[in-house]
């Protein structure tokens, strides 16, 4: 059990997916002004990251690799990611109207959303088994929108800020996501 | 648009890292020393011209309503071919590029010019864009590890050769630029001489 709560706060906080393993930047930039918005975002990549994960790793330790495929990963993991991403989108349009409403435009964006992808190599990579595979995608997932909504909520506070012509927008979104990583390394010492 | 306008647009005026902003995981996870930088460039570009020339060529051929599907795999089996060749031919260039190698697939720049440029225009164009946009990719990579590594470790390798060492920073180098942290603060340092310089516009 504790090496499965290391493992959760290891890829939650330490190793966190934004600020210390570059995964998922592109919405990490471009949705995160506002707080409402960043956290829908998270919601949906949490839901694809675990589905994404179990799916993908059912499939390399019965198919791709008892038959000696598992180079074909790649073109199978996003296949796999695109394809979760279209049934949720339908099966939460039929069974939960205002989840869709929230999360609607979001999910298309997650099927190029490297953090996606990336949890899903890191599974089969590190060797894990499938509660570790469970456990390291809703840590990614939740790591991920932990920073996703402190980054909004900096961000709309910084829109009204006095910041350098220069650096207004994406250069000081650049210097708070540095701040953020500085303060993230004091999860180094927890595990 | 000309041939030499297309693959000029992609280096500066729309430079995918540092104008578009895509592409940024790569981009920041890698560019700690310029051997990764170049590696990484000449894997994005290797994908990035045949994904364009072979999107450009099928392109009146593909239903428009797979076509996102369709350019995925094509991508994907790519990168898969970039991999498998790095690996044996370069165990080292594998290993710290690591995961971000498998990750091209879902590399905004590939997919993006695919979908924006190449299923729209001929086959000579889509060339000159991806050549263009290759190469604007590596231009914003190297300027990155340049100073991350110059700052972070004190020296600047390239090949295992070094080509400059600072004498203070080699005893005492700056370790923060070769941290996750360092990416951020070049990037927006950089950004922003770029934005003073008038290179790109303010928001």
């Amino acid at each position: 059990m504790n090496e499965l709560m290391a493992l959760f706060l290891s890829m939650a906080l330490i190793n966190n997916f934004i600020l210390s393993k570059f995964l998922g930047l592109c919405p990490f930039f471009g949705v995160s002004k506002k707080l409402k918005s960043a956290v829908s975002m998270g919601m949906a990549v949490l839901l694809v990251m675990v589905a994404a994960s179990v799916v993908s790793w059912l499939l390399y330790s019965y198919l791709l690799e008892p038959f000696g495929v598992a180079y074909m990963a790649t073109v199978i993991f996003i296949l796999v990611i695109a394809s979760l991403v279209q049934i949720m989108e339908l099966a939460i349009r039929r069974t939960n109207i205002q989840l869709y409403n929230a999360l609607g435009i979001y999910l298309p964006l997650i099927t190029t959303n490297c953090a996606v992808l990336g949890v899903t190599f890191i599974n089969v990579r590190e060797g894990f088994t499938l509660v570790e595979t469970l456990v390291s995608a809703v840590g990614a997932g939740v790591g991920f929108t932990l920073v996703l909504a402190m980054m909004s909520g900096i961000r709309e506070r910084l829109e009204i800020a006095d910041v350098p012509v220069s650096f207004k927008g994406m250069p000081v979104a650049f210097l708070v996501a540095m701040l953020l990583g500085i303060s993230f390394l004091a999860f180094g010492g927890m595990v | 648009m000309s041939v030499i306008e297309n693959l000029k647009k992609g280096i500066m005026k729309s430079n995918p890292v540092l104008v578009l902003l895509l592409g940024l995981c790569p981009a920041l996870a890698v560019s700690t020393s310029l051997d990764n930088a170049i590696g990484m460039t000449a894997a994005v570009m290797f994908v990035l011209i045949n994904a364009n020339l072979i999107v450009s060529i099928i392109r009146k051929w593909t239903p428009d309503r797979v076509r996102i599907p369709v350019f995925i795999v094509i991508i994907a089996s790519l990168v898969t071919i970039v991999d498998l060749t790095i690996q044996a031919f370069s165990p080292d260039l594998s290993k710290s590029l690591g995961i971000f190698l498998p990750l091209i697939v879902v590399n905004c720049i590939i997919l993006g010019r695919a979908e924006a440029f190449a299923s729209k225009n001929s086959i000579t164009d889509s060339l000159a864009d991806a050549l263009g946009m290759g190469l604007g990719f590596g231009l914003a990579l190297l300027i990155i590890s340049f100073f991350r590594q110059l700052l972070g470790t004190g020296t600047l390798e390239l090949f295992g050769q070094t080509l400059l060492e600072v004498p203070g920073l080699l005893d005492n180098p700056m370790a923060i630029f070769i941290l996750p942290m360092g990416a951020f603060l070049v990037m927006a340092c950089l950004l922003a001489f770029l934005r003073y310089m008038g290179v790109i516009a303010n928001e």
